[in-house]
């Protein structure tokens, strides 16, 4: 080709010049484990479900069943769930935590109200599985081996099915209507369910036709103290008292209630005294606010009741209308010794709440299941020593709330399966954690929590309506956007955009994300500072 | 952040992209069809904030001419860099100037497409900063006082980096360069007035000034955008971090962008015919040594003992600039 003077070359494009040979070391797209998935006991993927939510819309059902695949009581999760993941959100560190919690009931609620179904059963397996107990652990446990194929029979020895969430936790943190139609949805899903029959032997009842067990009776036994008491001082233990009103039955507890211990039930059965009609409802524990295992939410809503709280004191003796109370102080281990400081304490009935207790006598005898402390011993795959049957939820050693009790019975489902099927269960290695450092938090708009409102105290006095209300689709879409997707692409185009060498490729179709052009990248790692969620992480190139 | 506040989608303006936004509301750096007027395969070093700038602003501007542009472009890093011949990272008609006359090249450009009667083709001039405060000065101050229908980009690295880090008119005090070495009692660049040529042009009374940093696209984005609907002459000063100058590392560019605008130290603002129109405020104000310690420019007011006399000095520097921009009550700051 003829060329101009003093030209010799042709134009060419720098796209030749390929910078990647300059690299030491080149930016990888990761998926990091968002703290809020690590903490969940029931091991929902919250920040995935999340980011289907934030989308609003046609996003709140792919959200709802991103939790469903996990965990098939979004609504009563929203609403009885303690949420480790908002302690454990790394929002918490910027401003306040994600009210995850409260966009999961926003979801649960929508689909009750527009009549979502669960997925399909899977095909049948022909194996059959007893289940003992509708409670959370047992009715989790069904559903998933629904989805897997597995016949399911439920047995409860309850007129209704719900456990602890229907005999334990009042009305007023769950509404029943709620509980029963998430219940009803998995039966629907072609559980048997026997209501009104206990299971008094395991090993006999597998004998039943099934092929495997899993055992999840709760604990349903209130524990006991030996308090001296006046022949005509009234006590009573809080799971009983509990259940009886959920049975219809309005226990006599005059109008002045002492409450004996300092967890979630004391708090449950001193709000629930208050609305029975109690003037006085005054919990009594031996240690002090900090050492109380309630959890604050309760130990506030209580507060907010009416409910009056004796820190550091024991009871020492029951009478007739009154309590006599000594003063405890804490050791330098903190444990509380008494002071022989005696005071009194006007109450006519004493509700106990020292802790609950488990049933087991459906596994004495079972060869090869070992009983200790109380609990039944389980491997990690939640089996017992007699192979085949399974047991979760409050009856073995674990923390004891209907979320972990979901995720025994998740994590049972497919262990139980894996062991019909004669297989090892298959562990998958957790990923890295996506701590705060990770983050750029720079990205993420200033935007305060959206708390949910509460029923006026005074409104609450003497009924059981919802005290929590939820949120609209307005303030759950706000909150839902206040997630910082932790160690997951949330496709914001930065690092598109950053790239000085246009080596950074948008795949652009739907939920493809980016690519890094290893012939262009030069490895400067401007990419993996600017990511907001820490998504990209930088490795050195093997030379 | 003078630009397109987007609240409630959880990352805001803050982010280039976001995919809870209708595909019109994204920045141009988003969007799969950008021009990427400086394309890959450029020779900048690792994590070149002048690349990244170029990019930015060119892009905007063929967004907003639908692609009929012509840029000049002064001697410096960003020539050398891009086109060593045979090669061109170029994608658009692009002329390479003297280094110090960019500017009027330009004008005779947009004096060509006035003859040619095309008034549909804009013309954008650009350099760094010895380019533009220093040797290409005269012709650029002659361009605003004709009011020639250019936009006048400057990347202001602080500094001749390709020749080998040589200060500027437009090197801070303190830092060190190859000729102002951090010896003597006063180590470093010489405090002084420095040339504030932001500050000059809107001097000029000229239609459209702007300040933006590559750490805040969509800022410099909107800015170009706006100018490209002005006729007459137009200047934008775009800080861009070098790493090689600088002496920091390559992934923190935009990381020390942010820093130079947070601690006040570049202030960002719009002025039109000589007057300061917009003010983007600081959003969480950071100290000057922030931004400093990055950079090993900086190195000598740290170690072997902390200079706190002449860190004093440039945050009283900041501080000046923060009352005297008004760069407080930003949302969100903290």
């Amino acid at each position: 080709m003829e060329k101009p003077f003093a030209i010799t070359l042709d134009v060419g494009s720098s796209l030749a010049n390929k910078t990647g040979t300059w690299r030491t070391d080149r930016a990888v797209y990761v998926d990091r484990l968002p703290p809020c998935n690590h903490a969940c006991p029931a091991g929902e993927a919250v920040q995935a479900w999340l980011y289907e939510a934030e989308e609003g819309g046609e996003g709140y059902e792919r959200a709802w069943r991103r939790i469903v695949a996990d965990n098939p009581f979004p609504a009563i999760m929203g609403r009885v769930c303690y949420h480790p993941c908002e302690t454990a959100c790394n929002r918490g560190q910027l401003d306040e935590a994600v009210g995850i919690n409260s966009v999961e009931r926003f979801l649960g609620d929508l689909a009750i109200e527009r009549g979502w179904r669960l997925p399909e059963p899977g095909s049948d397996t022909g194996k059959r599985v007893l289940v003992v107990g509708a409670g959370p652990s047992g009715l989790a446990a069904a559903y998933f081996l629904r989805l897997l194929g597995h016949g399911v029979t439920i047995r409860e020895a309850e007129p209704a099915a719900g456990g602890m969430m229907r005999w334990g936790i009042p009305r007023y943190r769950l509404p029943r209507d709620v509980l029963d139609a998430e219940v009803n949805r998995i039966i629907d899903l072609g559980v048997e369910l026997e209501t009104g029959v206990g299971v008094t032997d395991a090993e006999a009842a597998l004998e039943d036709g099934f092929d495997a067990a899993f055992l999840a009776v709760g604990a349903q036994i209130g524990k006991r103290a030996y308090i001296p008491a006046g022949t005509a001082a009234r006590m009573l233990d809080a799971v009983t008292m509990l259940h009886g009103v959920e049975a219809g039955e309005r226990p006599l507890l005059g109008r002045r209630v002492a409450v004996y211990g300092g967890g979630d039930t004391a708090m449950d059965a001193a709000r629930t005294a208050k609305r029975l009609g109690a003037s006085d409802a005054v919990v009594v524990y031996r240690r002090t606010r900090e050492q109380m295992p309630a959890h604050e939410v309760e130990l506030e809503e209580a507060s907010e009741e009416g409910v009056r709280m004796r820190w550091l004191s024991t009871i020492k003796r029951a009478d007739e209308g009154r309590l006599t109370l000594e003063r405890m102080e804490l050791d330098e281990t903190g444990f509380p010794q008494p002071t022989g400081e005696l005071e009194e304490l006007d109450a006519d009935a004493v509700v106990l709440a020292l802790g609950q207790e488990c049933d087991l006598s459906l596994v004495e005898g079972v060869p090869g299941i070992d009983v200790e402390d109380g609990v039944v011993d389980v491997g990690s795959e939640l089996m017992t020593g007699r192979p085949g049957i399974f047991a979760g939820g409050d009856m073995v050693p674990a923390e004891r709330s209907v979320t972990v009790a979901v995720g025994h019975g998740h994590r049972a489902a497919g262990a139980i399966d894996a062991w019909l099927r004669g297989e090892e269960p298959t562990e998958v290695a957790e990923p890295e954690l996506a701590s705060f450092e990770t983050l750029n938090t720079w990205y993420y708009a200033d935007a305060d929590r959206m708390h949910r409102p509460r029923l006026d105290a005074v409104r609450r006095q003497d009924n059981f309506d919802e005290v929590v209300a939820g949120h609209d689709d307005e303030t759950a879409l706000f909150e839902a956007r206040r997630c910082m997707s932790c160690g997951n692409c949330f496709s914001c185009d930065n690092c598109f955009g950053v790239c000085p060498d246009n080596a950074v490729i948008k795949l652009g179709r739907p939920g493809e994300r980016y690519e890094i052009d290893l012939d262009f990248c030069k490895g400067c790692g401007i990419c993996v500072a600017e990511c907001p969620s820490g998504a990209i992480q930088m490795v050195p190139e093997q030379i | 952040m003078a630009e397109q506040r987007i609240k409630g989608y959880q990352t805001g303006t803050y982010v280039v992209g976001n995919r809870l936004l209708d595909p019109e509301e994204r920045s141009v750096q988003a969007r799969m069809d950008r021009s990427n007027t400086l394309t890959s395969g450029h020779r900048a070093c690792r994590g070149c904030g002048e690349a990244l700038g170029a990019r930015y602003a060119l892009d905007a501007a063929m967004r907003a001419t639908g692609g009929r542009l012509i840029a000049a472009n002064a001697t410096g890093c960003l020539e050398v860099f891009s086109t060593p011949f045979p090669e061109s990272s170029w994608q658009l008609p692009w002329i390479h100037s003297l280094f110090g006359n960019a500017p009027a090249v330009a004008s005779g450009m947009a004096a060509a497409m006035k003859v040619k009667g095309r008034d549909d083709v804009r013309v954008i001039g650009q350099a760094g900063d010895g380019g533009t405060v220093d040797i290409g000065f005269a012709c650029l101050s002659g361009m605003f006082e004709r009011n020639d229908d250019v936009l006048f980009v400057c990347y202001d690295n602080q500094g001749y980096m390709n020749t080998g880090v040589q200060r500027s008119g437009a090197t801070p005090p303190a830092a060190r360069t190859a000729n102002t070495k951090p010896v003597g009692s006063e180590p470093g660049n010489v405090f002084g007035q420095g040339k504030n040529v932001p500050l000059i042009a809107m001097a000029h009374g000229i239609p459209y000034v702007a300040t933006a940093t590559v750490a805040e696209p969509r800022d410099l984005e909107a800015k170009v955008e706006r100018a490209m609907g002005m006729r007459g002459a137009r200047y934008i000063h775009a800080f861009v971090p070098c790493p090689l100058g600088w002496g920091s590392a390559s992934e923190d560019t935009i990381r020390l962008a942010r820093l130079a605008k947070e601690t006040g130290l570049f202030p960002v603002f719009e002025a039109e015919h000589g007057e300061i129109t917009e003010v983007s405020r600081i959003r969480r104000r950071r100290p000057v040594t922030e931004y400093l310690e990055l950079q090993k420019r900086f190195a000598h007011l740290f170690s072997p003992t902390e200079n706190r006399p002449v860190l004093d000095r440039i945050q009283a520097d900041a501080d000046r600039n923060i009352a005297r921009f008004g760069l407080l009550g930003g949302a969100g700051e903290e």
